[in-house]
């Protein structure tokens, strides 16, 4: 479920990109806020916690065996927010360490495991109220969703799959699915008859900005890659249209496109620009959506405090 | 393990390893991106690619060979989709998938084998990455071994008592993955507990700092021009 | 005679109800060492957590150098107590062994400058001035032991508090360990189940039995009374 660099078109991790960065940043500060300072070591123990977990076989029958991905325990114990950052702090050192996953795919593998996977997991979780099939549906649609996202990115981005491989794939998640959840579950309960109140008992929909956020940015997602894919001339006519966009949209189209737009500069000079444009865009639009985003919150107080005890 | 390897690949002192992290990970991005708009066409400029990472990875004073063979630990996934591309008729894409893919492996291997994590994650903080966010994944990698150690010495004796692990049904794997997770958050507390005992008061101070230097932006900036160039020529 | 530690009726019970401390009154001179024996679970370490503010009383007073343990005093405390746990794992917590030993100066407020001094000094100190740039992870138990002690050294202690310091450390590692204890100034706590190596360093212990002090006397009468 790694998508690594150069299977994803352009048009497909740039929006992912600029969809991803923000809702990190966003995310980081939430999980800061509800978490506080002194948990970092906790979230970044847990995420270690992660890797070391995927050691552990599950036997699934027929001598195969599963392992756990975690999203939705990250979720059920950190709470959303947190699992969140712990994700994607897992798949940022995975992309870097292990090549397990691209740079530039990064913010799609985020967007897929971190943001969808983690959130979407928790859903039935809090509708359900901790009971045990939220815990086991959480962990059934958080891998559901994460692999049917990776899948549709790689079809947008132009990779053909034809049909009987799409219903294969899609029976194989089912599978997955049903496994993440029975593994997720069977870990809850032993985790409950460990160390009860281990996990966080969801206070209702009360994390509503969570899904709020989750829902706006898959929709602000799946609506980006549509465009982008199904009509590549839609950006194009709109920017057109309102006049203002038209120089930007040349320049970040630039790189992406079939090098039939060109600055009216020598070619190579103003391909090389727009290349590196089309980078520095990415970065700056991702930069200030997160600086807007951040900023309209209240900034932090409570970390000064130090709390005592164990 | 792969990774010890790797650790301390990026502890070296050439050219490469001296280089400011966050020069090198827009350097390597500028790649990246260059190598992910290739078209089908052009098998030219891969191999340009190729060899001028290779020759990055030599002048990097790097085992040319195991990087490169390294970098391959991509290609299953690869492969997986390149059959299926050229199933349906189209070999010249799944060729690119595969050269793509290998590429732009070879490219990340390269970052980091020259770049300590701890250096890495300073140079994304530079780029205005959420700090909060590096703090996490500072830990993560702190722990990353330690966790893994425990967990292997875990299987070590689940495995001397039961035979095999294969043998474990799925409750024993829970409970396995249960007491992985309670020691490990019991680890965590114990860390914020010698946190504690040694001032912290809720916010981890910053103790180096990373100027940037002139050369590292020219470093940058004739990567950068190269890069693009190249892809232009040549493509 | 000035105490570096004075404990008074320290109670302390755990959230679940189990109690950890029973009424312990302790005291301790500046720049004297203490070995603190006693069966696992006895309430060593319970102890030690108190004498830093990790834990608080339930009942009783615990002052240290002077200082009532309350929040005000808890900063000052802290940096005058030097806890060296168990695990060197979990001590080490920062990428690299420099940046690690100054994190306790910089964290009471030092400048990266002054810290970075601080820092080389009691790597110095602790004969690990070589490794300043390496990794935790690339340590060996006792050179992560030895860093572990540097790191709480850079913060200028005035008692030294170590958790079974033995732990891990193959023998030439524990007399090496020793002989850098026995160098220190500071007053020493030492919680530890290894006889042979208390006596090294002091001739003095107490004993801990089910949260209470049971006896303070020499080492050799514990041994002998108690079967230990």
């Amino acid at each position: 479920m790694h998508i690594p660099d150069g299977f994803l078109s352009t048009r497909v991790w740039g929006t992912m990109d600029v969809v991803a960065a923000p809702a990190v940043a966003l995310l980081a500060k939430r999980a800061q806020r509800e978490f506080d300072h002194h948990k970092v070591p906790l979230m970044g123990v847990m995420g270690a916690f992660i890797f070391a977990a995927q050691m552990i076989n599950f036997p699934v029958g027929n001598g195969t065996s599963g392992h756990l991905v975690g999203a939705a325990l990250l979720a059920y114990t950190l709470g959303p927010a947190a699992a969140s950052i712990v994700m994607t702090a897992i798949l940022a050192t995975q992309a870097l360490i292990f090549q397990d996953g691209g740079l530039l795919a990064l913010g799609t593998n985020i967007f897929n495991m971190a943001i969808a996977g983690v959130w979407l997991g928790y859903l039935p979780f809090a509708m359900l109220r901790g009971g045990k099939a939220g815990v086991f549906l959480g962990g059934m649609l958080s891998l559901l969703v994460s692999a049917s996202l990776a899948l549709t990115e790689l079809l947008a981005s132009g990779v053909p799959i034809p049909p009987a491989i799409l219903a294969l794939s899609g029976a194989l998640f089912v599978v997955s699915a049903v496994i993440e959840g029975a593994i997720t579950l069977a870990v809850v309960q032993a985790l409950e008859r460990m160390q009860p109140g281990v996990l966080r008992q969801p206070k209702g929909l009360n994390s509503r900005t969570g899904l709020v956020l989750g829902a706006t940015s898959a929709a602000l997602a799946a609506a980006g890659i549509f465009v982008a894919s199904t009509r590549p001339d839609g950006i194009e006519s709109l920017a057109q249209r309102t006049g203002i966009w038209s120089r930007v949209t040349t320049v970040f189209r630039a790189p992406m496109a079939d090098y039939q737009t060109t600055l009216a500069i020598t070619p190579w000079l103003g391909r090389s620009l727009a290349g590196l444009a089309g980078l520095a865009l990415v970065y700056v639009v991702c930069l200030v959506i997160s600086r807007m985003l951040v900023a309209s919150r209240p900034p932090l107080s409570a970390a000064a405090t130090p709390r005592e005890g164990v | 393990m792969r990774h010890v390897r790797i650790d301390r690949w990026s502890r070296g002192e050439s050219y490469f390893h001296t280089l400011h992290a966050a020069a090198k990970l827009v350097a390597a991005l500028t790649l990246l991106l260059c190598i992910a708009t290739l078209s089908v066409r052009s098998l030219v400029c891969c191999a340009v690619y190729l060899m001028v990472l290779t020759v990055s990875v030599k002048a990097a004073r790097l085992p040319v060979g195991r990087v490169l063979l390294s970098a391959s630990a991509v290609l299953p996934f690869a492969v997986c989709f390149a059959i299926i591309t050229a199933l349906s008729g189209e070999p010249d894409r799944a060729a690119m998938l595969l050269i793509r893919g290998y590429l732009s492996s070879l490219t990340a291997l390269l970052l980091i084998s020259t770049t300590p994590m701890p250096d890495l994650l300073a140079g994304l903080e530079w780029l205005r990455a959420p700090r909060f966010l590096v703090q996490v994944m500072q830990f993560l990698y702190r722990y990353l071994l330690v966790l893994i150690e425990e967990a292997g010495a875990m299987r070590d004796a689940a495995e001397s008592r039961a035979g095999s692990v294969r043998s474990l049904a799925v409750r024993q794997a829970a409970g396995a993955a249960g007491v992985l997770f309670v020691r490990s958050w019991g680890r965590a507390q114990a860390i914020h507990r010698a946190m504690m005992a040694r001032g912290f008061e809720g916010h981890i101070p910053r103790f180096r700092e990373f100027p940037l230097q002139r050369s590292d932006v020219a470093f940058t900036l004739v990567a950068a021009a190269l890069t693009v160039g190249f892809r232009t020529v040549l493509a | 005679m000035s105490f570096i530690v004075e404990v008074k009726s320290l109670s302390y019970t755990y959230e679940d109800g189990t109690a950890a401390l029973r009424e312990v009154d302790f005291e301790l001179e500046a720049g004297k060492t203490v070995a603190l024996l006693g069966a696992n679970g006895s309430g060593k370490t319970t102890f030690a957590l108190h004498l830093n503010g990790i834990l608080r009383a339930t009942s009783g007073t615990v002052s240290v150098d002077g200082l009532e343990m309350n929040d005000r005093n808890l900063r000052e405390i802290r940096r005058r107590v030097g806890l060296v746990f168990q695990d060197s794992d979990n001590q080490l917590f920062m990428p690299t062994v420099l940046e690690d030993v100054a994190f306790g100066p910089l964290a009471s407020g030092a400048s990266p400058g002054d810290a970075a001094e601080k820092a080389h000094t009691a790597l110095a100190k602790v004969g690990m001035g070589h490794k300043a740039g390496k990794a935790p992870w690339h340590l060996s138990a006792g050179e992560k032991k030895r860093v572990a002690i540097a790191g709480i050294l850079a913060g200028d202690p005035r008692l030294l508090v170590l958790d079974e310091p033995t732990t891990f450390l193959d023998p030439p590692g524990q007399r090496g360990l020793a002989d850098l204890l026995d160098s220190l100034p500071q007053a020493k706590l030492l919680i530890t189940h290894d006889v042979p190596f208390a006596r090294r360093l002091t001739g003095e212990a107490v004993f801990f039995q089910e949260g209470r002090i049971a006896a303070k006397t020499s080492i050799a009468a514990i041994v002998q009374e108690f079967g230990w």
